[in-house]
């Protein structure tokens, strides 16, 4: 009853083709934008803005990323975490180097940096694929993690071998550095992340999703509708890239504050690539989805022995957290391959009919 | 002219002024290759009968190891321990095989891997839970395997060989000649074969694909075990191993996803090569390239033969 | 039926000659020396028993397989090997015998992928999806929906393609070959596993097609009575040889083509 389009006449193609072209959805999203830009900042909880809608906003931008190359063209990546640290380090020298440039200039050009190496790790895919296809990118992961700690002069040679995060200020306001307070980082990659996210879906929307896709779902095909595969291919590596090095670059000035070569390793990798798949191969919600779940469940799980009193070791809480997670997984993945977004949409369908069964 | 002698005269004129550390150096990355190719055995098999690949490999053979150190400590006789840890991977397969296969029967690929990844969180939690997430010895004394070392003068320096590796390859090459005979002459040998060229058709000359599933993942387990105990023989025990396995993916480009005798190879080629390049060619990149070098000489090898050296050529029909 | 000299006349010069081509797969040799030549605006037939190389001398023409030997002139120009984005861009279509749909998309996706080679609008304004790229898109729907309507596929245009039933799949495919706007359209076996009904559909399709867009058309197709009736010329293949090239009567009477594909007649005539 609350769903139903009943009245909604499309009158017009561009109409029929909005991105949201229901009203009840239209009003969903901006009640939700609404909360996040408004709402959080003001009832201003430190520890749930730092400590997980921060993270989860920056990993829901690698998922986006992630889930450009691998969800919509089909391309396995394991080499995300890698160029994640490209536009981290790169950010790094940029505003080094100019330090006079406002901040977020320099983490917005930092993706370009990453879509470089994406591309250039991504020549392989013209005679690669699939699994093989992952594997190279490992090549670029393990690759960029040894750039990472041996060569000192991406992390300006401090003692430590770790990024250390300039202050830098916007109006005045410090937003990176120690004294930048939680809400203003969280308000910068709330801007960031929305700002990203709408572009990327009206790239998926529009004829490059769909030759993405075509690629995706049957590459012979693709090509004799005229697309050329590898322009189509090195396309997806740069933006997808662009997006991680974004990502990584916001992890490291608007986050952590500081990082070490570690942050960037395989396991950035994999986490990343969980959250594709949970959230839904192929789908932007589902991006966000997936990040908040496998961010945010360890974070709970964790939460739950000491909520409810129960005397529980924080080293076996981890390795019990590991037993869920993994387990979880496999439950999840058997129960809806799809991810959460195809729950999200059967639930949307069954709420269309709502209170109706059908 | 600096950088092309370094790099293509000097690292050679080093292999003959020393001979005796290139014989080494090939020893080495000989026994490395072995235990790579141990670990992309147990992938082959796993892929060639169930088309999985199967990320939990390099966890199995923690597991595996931990199983059979952590039994031990509790007070089980060494070979009582190694049996009992043989039903425990027995144990394992049957459950992969029922809670994860057979309701993930027809999904994508992609899907199966992410559930052995789930698998993987699962062990590596299950592990340290029940053994502790301390590094352990291996109780390499209790099993009959062999320490020092033989220290030969030869060509002009020293040669030394480790017994355990000697073991290692001798245990490893009788392995993989048992399962090559299994493989080929036995009925479950052909019923494997049959399965991983095609599930339907084993289905419909009655294989039972649930039972040579279990058997498959068994045989991994196996091969698993073998590798812990090597490896952990070598070194130690600890969670640090799994990512060794991350290593069988360069041996698995180079032979193929589906060939036993390319795992060998494939093995060999990466252990000797990345040994090499580390030796000779490291010093000029600041050391620490055995991350990364398997990986390029892989991605070198796949340029050409985008299928591996052993590998079924993919053919896309229309 | 058409009267034949008017159409005659309507058809125009050669667009695609094959002369002399071979190919071969390792040791099987797929098609020796074939030759035949399809004129602008006509409907041209390949015939022949299963593994004849009709299939692969489409593959050929799309620039899916490079031939060993021989010359393929399209449209006046000699061409050299060609891969199959090449050909698309130099007017060529395609549909499967399998099915090449996308899919993970729907019809109308499916579609609009067709129009991928008109769609030039920069990355830039993809990047916004405002102005030109908006504009681009809806004109380019508008053009799909005029092919939707015209295959009567409508009601479907927002369902997955994977949830088709085979026939309907075969008509989108045909849809999505019909978006590029090609002078040459190749169809692989267009009605299989159709039933008469739906063959009919198809054939009415395929001669609207001709006859409304003029597009010149080579089809695969098993059915006789399809062929008889579409076709203006034949080639019939044998063992991957052409072994009769011309009007459906002349083929249907050929001692050739009989022996090789048609059968001896038992009281039932073709």
């Amino acid at each position: 009853m609350l769903y139903r389009e009943a009245g909604q006449y499309k009158t017009s193609y561009a109409a029929d083709m909005a991105v949201f072209p229901i009203l009840q959805d239209r009003i969903g999203l901006a009640v939700i934008l609404l909360i996040a830009f408004v709402v959080i900042p003001l009832s201003g909880n430190n520890f749930m803005l730092n400590s997980v809608l921060i993270p989860f906003l920056i990993f829901a931008l690698a998922t986006i990323g992630l889930n450009l190359l691998t969800g919509y063209t089909g391309l396995l990546s394991l080499g995300t975490g890698g160029f994640m640290g490209v536009g981290a380090y790169a950010c790094l020298k940029l505003t080094t180097f100019f330090p006079q440039v406002n901040i977020i200039v320099w983490i917005l050009a930092s993706g370009f940096f990453s879509a470089a190496v994406g591309v250039l790790f991504g020549l392989p895919s013209l005679r690669i694929k699939g699994f093989y296809l992952a594997v190279a990118t490992l090549a670029a992961q393990f690759f960029l993690e040894w750039c990472f700690i041996r060569i000192p002069w991406l992390y300006n040679n401090s003692t430590s071998g770790a990024i250390e995060v300039p202050l830098r200020t916007l109006f005045g306001i410090p937003i990176t550095g120690p004294t930048a307070t939680p809400v203003t980082r969280y308000l910068i990659v709330l801007a960031i992340v929305v700002g990203m996210t709408w572009v990327a879906s009206n790239l998926v929307h529009g004829r490059i999703g769909r030759m993405w896709m075509s690629v995706r779902d049957m590459d012979l095909a693709a090509e004799l509708i005229g697309i050329r595969l590898l322009p189509a291919k090195l396309l997806a590596f740069a933006v997808s890239s662009f997006y991680c090095g974004v990502a990584g670059a916001m992890m490291v000035f608007l986050w952590y504050g500081g990082a070490e070569a570690e942050v960037f390793a395989i396991d950035q990798s994999f986490l990343v690539l969980f959250m594709v798949i949970i959230g839904g191969l192929g789908t932007l919600i589902g991006s966000f989805f997936g990040a908040a779940l496998i961010y945010i469940l360890p974070i709970g799980l964790r939460a739950v022995p000491a909520a409810f009193g129960l005397p529980i070791h924080p080293a076996a809480a981890e390795q019990l957290t590991f037993v869920i997670v993994g387990a979880l997984i496999v439950v999840f993945l058997v129960l809806e391959p799809a991810g959460l977004a195809r729950l999200w949409q059967i639930g949307k369908q069954k709420l269309r009919v709502w209170p109706f069964p059908y | 002219m600096d950088i092309l002698y370094k790099v293509f005269i000097d690292p050679f004129l080093q292999m003959g002024t020393s001979p005796d550390l290139l014989v080494q150096t090939l020893w080495d990355g000989l026994v490395a290759g072995v235990l790579y190719a141990l670990i992309a055995l147990g992938f082959v098999l796993i892929f060639k009968a169930s088309g999985v690949f199967n990320f939990a490999q390099g966890i199995m053979v923690v597991f595996a190891a931990l199983t059979l150190v952590g039994l031990h400590e509790r007070g089980v006789p060494a070979f009582v321990a190694l049996a009992l840890t043989i039903v425990v991977m027995l144990v394992l397969a049957y459950g992969v095989e029922r809670l994860m296969l057979r309701p993930l029967v027809n999904q994508s690929d992609i899907i199966l891997f992410m559930a052995t990844f789930g698998l993987t969180y699962f062990l590596i939690g299950v592990g340290q839970l029940v053994f502790g997430g301390n590094p352990k010895v291996m109780i390499a004394s209790e099993l009959y395997l062999p320490s020092g070392a033989f220290e030969f003068k030869a060509l002009g320096g020293f040669v030394s060989l480790q017994k355990i590796d000697i073991a290692a390859v001798v245990i490893a090459s009788v392995m993989v000649g048992v399962l090559a005979v299994f493989f080929q002459r036995t009925r479950i040998g052909r019923a494997l074969r049959a399965v991983a060229d095609s599930h339907q058709a084993a289905l419909s000359v009655g294989i039972s694909l649930e039972q040579i599933w279990v058997i498959v993942w068994f045989a991994a387990g196996v091969v698993a075990l073998a590798t812990g105990i090597m490896w952990g023989a070598r070194s130690e025990v600890s969670f640090s191993l799994q990512i060794i396995a991350l290593k069988a993916l360069p041996v698995l480009i180079l032979g193929g996803l589906t060939s036993i005798p390319g795992a060998i190879v494939g093995g060999l080629i990466i252990g000797i090569g990345e040994k090499l390049g580390e030796i000779y060619w490291g010093p000029l990149l600041g050391g620490g390239i055995e991350t990364w070098f398997a990986y390029v000489i892989a991605l070198g090898f796949l340029v050409f033969r985008p299928q591996g050296l052993f590998g079924e050529k993919i053919i896309e029909r229309i | 039926m058409r009267a034949p000299s008017s159409r005659e006349a309507a058809l125009g010069e050669v667009l695609l000659a094959v002369e002399d081509v071979s190919l071969s797969f390792g040791g099987v040799r797929a098609l020796t020396g074939v030759s035949f030549d399809i004129r602008k605006g006509e409907i041209r037939a390949i015939i022949g028993p299963n593994g004849a190389g009709k299939t692969s001398m489409l593959n050929v023409v799309n620039g899916f397989y490079q031939p060993d030997s021989g010359r393929i002139t399209f449209k006046g120009q000699v061409r050299k090997s060609m891969r199959p984005h090449a050909a698309a861009a130099g007017g060529i279509a395609r549909t499967f015998q399998n099915l090449a749909l996308f899919r993970g998309m729907t019809t109308l996706d499916n579609i609009l992928a067709g129009r991928a080679l008109k769609m030039q609008r920069g990355f830039f304004w993809q990047i916004l999806r405002y102005g030109p790229a908006m504009r681009e898109e809806v004109e380019h729907r508008r053009r799909v929906e005029e092919i939707i309507d015209f295959l009567e596929i409508a009601a479907i245009r927002k369902i997955p393609v994977g949830r088709l039933p085979y026939g309907l799949q075969k008509r989108v495919e045909l849809g999505r070959a019909l978006a590029m706007e090609p002078d040459l359209l190749l169809l692989d076996e267009p009605m299989a596993g159709m039933n008469l009904e739906e063959k009919e559909d198809m054939s009415r399709f395929v001669i609207d097609v001709n006859q409304q867009y003029g597009t010149t058309i080579a089809l695969i197709e098993h059915d006789m009575g399809v062929v008889m009736d579409l076709s203006d010329r034949v080639v019939v293949l044998d063992y991957g040889r052409k072994i009769a090239d011309a009007t459906p009567d002349e083929v249907k009477r050929d001692k050739n083509v009989i022996r090789a594909y048609l059968g001896e007649p038992h009281g039932v005539s073709v």
